[in-house]
């Protein structure tokens, strides 16, 4: 699903980000991506939707080599994949409801579709409640499942969520990670970054570890 | 392209065309609204820019209108051009009334008005007060004449028919005053001329004042075009609302420079009408008409897409998700 293929990343002026990464994401995987901040963790999202390109390398995508992906196809490639920030990436002026249906009307779906759609996601994530408030009336977990329900409304085939426990605690970590556990359960592939080690071996799950943009270890726990 | 074609498999989205296209014209119509909805609901500062914009359209409206009616007035006056065609001595006047007749039938001639030479004579001596050194005259020196009424105005073509009219044989000599309607043609042209500059340079300033604003608009979303691009919307799906936000200004300020314009010729009917009485006892100041009201309301929101579109294109690529 996720391919890389000797990937570096130097961003202008600066050091690698990453250097010589190399590493395949099958389809219906979950696995971790951690490593100190500034490892690269982020560079690795950003150059899987193409707000980034590598500077050697190459990443593939369900197949597809990004290199080759144009510009105007970078919006089909984004929808695509669905991301999770730390810091929410919500707008505020809108309700929950327009904002987690954001990407179906990016998409063109019909009016009766989208409503559906977007409770189901809601219901999933359990904020079917909330869908007429506002981002600022909710409380900094809740705000982080409307970010994972607008990942996942559209049901991309492939799921990134960098840091996205980064401000919560460890209640709230677990919760939210069920979830991801949940989507992967349906066969979503799942990269999730994150420095939080403790939650990481409680899951078993697959680890990349990125150590000053080298891919260290590639172990199964 | 794998990934398309891949995605959209995987995604199934909106599969029917219908149910696409519906969905298109319904953000459409939404984002049309909503872009209306927050200029009113900032209506303060949105006001500001209807004003500048109507004010800026309004200037070279309301000249061009003052123009178009200056024109009407001098095209329809009763001095209109006319020509004179003075008969040579010996011509008689059955000669004179063949040739008013024949003339007719040239294009370019609404009516010919025959006087003959006793009749010039006795308006002669009735209008000038001359009648008693008329009357030392052993003969009347003044030619028949035939006051020919052209139907052109154009002032070349004009020239062209008193050339022709000078080779009858029966014509003495031809007069026409040219020179007072070609200045007034002249100092038409050059205030057609000074009324399209100022119209271009006011249209450009409209084009920047909007982009200006659209830009501003771009800088304040810029969270919310992250947002957008990073969820896959495309460059049009993002461009949508600008380009609706720039309509709305141009529309708002066309509207406003058609109620000003309405408001200056209400303002200078009074004036002009009392002027223009002198020459033309029917003359009412006539505003902007149904066709020229629609072309502003255009031309506004004409300009209002443009700038917006010159905003977007120089100023949404710089905004990437970081
Ligand atoms: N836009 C950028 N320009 C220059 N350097 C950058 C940029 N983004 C990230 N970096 C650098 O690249 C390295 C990796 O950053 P990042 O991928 O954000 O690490 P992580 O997410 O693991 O904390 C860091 O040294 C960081 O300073
Ligand atoms: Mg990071």
């Amino acid at each position: 699903m996720i391919r890389f293929d000797e990937v570096s990343k130097r961003y202008p002026g600066g050091k690698d980000a990453l250097s010589r990464v190399s590493f395949e994401l099958g389809t219906g995987e979950m696995a971790f991506l951690t490593g100190h901040s500034g490892a690269g963790k982020s560079t690795m999202m950003k150059l899987i939707i193409l707000m980034e390109r590598p500077s050697q390398g190459q990443v593939f995508l369900e197949g597809t080599n990004l290199n080759r992906v144009s510009s105007r196809q970078v919006p089909g490639v984004r929808r695509s994949v669905g991301v999770v920030f730390q810091n929410h990436q919500l707008l505020f002026d809108r309700t929950v409801f327009d904002n987690v249906a954001l990407p179906l009307i990016i998409a063109g779906f019909s009016h009766r579709e989208l409503g559906r759609r977007v409770r189901a996601a809601l219901s999933k994530v359990g904020l079917s409640d909330k869908e007429k408030q506002y981002p600022v009336t909710l409380s900094g977990g809740e705000q982080q499942r409307v970010g994972i329900a607008r990942a996942v409304v559209n049901k991309p085939p492939v799921l990134l969520a960098d840091e996205p426990t980064g401000n919560l605690d460890p209640e709230l970590s677990k919760e939210i990670m069920n979830l991801f556990h949940q989507f992967n359960q349906v066969g979503v592939t799942i990269m999730i970054a994150t420095h939080d080690l403790e939650l990481v071996s409680r899951m078993k799950r697959r680890e990349l570890i990125l150590d000053h943009g080298r891919l260290e270890d590639n172990a199964w726990q | 392209m794998a990934v398309n074609t891949k995605s959209s498999g995987a995604t199934i989205a909106a599969t029917d065309l219908r149910g696409k296209a519906l969905s298109w014209v319904g953000h459409h119509r939404q984002v049309c609204i909503e872009s209306l909805s927050s200029l009113l609901q900032t209506w303060m500062s949105s006001l500001m820019t209807w004003l500048v914009i109507g004010i800026a359209l309004a200037l070279p409206t309301i000249l061009y209108l003052m123009l178009v009616n200056v024109g009407e007035i001098s095209g329809s006056w009763e001095g209109k051009p006319r020509i004179s065609l003075y008969l040579v001595h010996e011509a008689t006047e059955a000669d004179a009334l063949d040739l008013a007749h024949r003339l007719l039938e040239r294009p370019g001639i609404e009516s010919t008005l025959f006087i003959s030479s006793a009749d010039a004579l006795a308006q002669f001596r009735s209008l000038s007060g001359f009648g008693d050194v008329l009357n030392t005259l052993d003969q009347n020196p003044l030619p028949g004449v035939i006051e020919i009424k052209p139907s052109i105005t154009d002032v070349g073509q004009l020239r062209l028919q008193v050339e022709s009219l000078r080779t009858y044989e029966l014509v003495d000599t031809v007069e026409f005053d040219l020179e007072w309607i070609e200045r007034l043609f002249a100092m038409l042209q050059f205030a057609e001329r000074l009324v399209a500059t100022l119209g271009f340079v006011l249209a450009l300033g409209v084009l920047l004042i909007i982009g200006n604003t659209i830009r501003l608009a771009i800088e304040n979303r810029r969270s919310e075009i992250e947002i957008v691009k990073l969820v896959g919307g495309t460059d049009s799906f993002v461009r949508r609302p600008f380009l609706y936000l720039g309509f709305w200004y141009g529309l708002g300020g066309a509207l406003v420079a058609w109620i000003l314009v309405q408001g200056s010729l209400l303002f200078l009917s009074t004036p002009v009408e009392t002027i223009a009485q002198s020459y033309r006892d029917d003359f009412a100041l006539s505003g902007p008409g149904i066709l020229d009201s629609t072309i502003i309301l255009i031309v506004g929101a004409g300009l209002g897409v443009s700038g917006a579109l010159l905003a977007v294109s120089r100023h949404l690529s710089e905004v990437e998700p970081e």
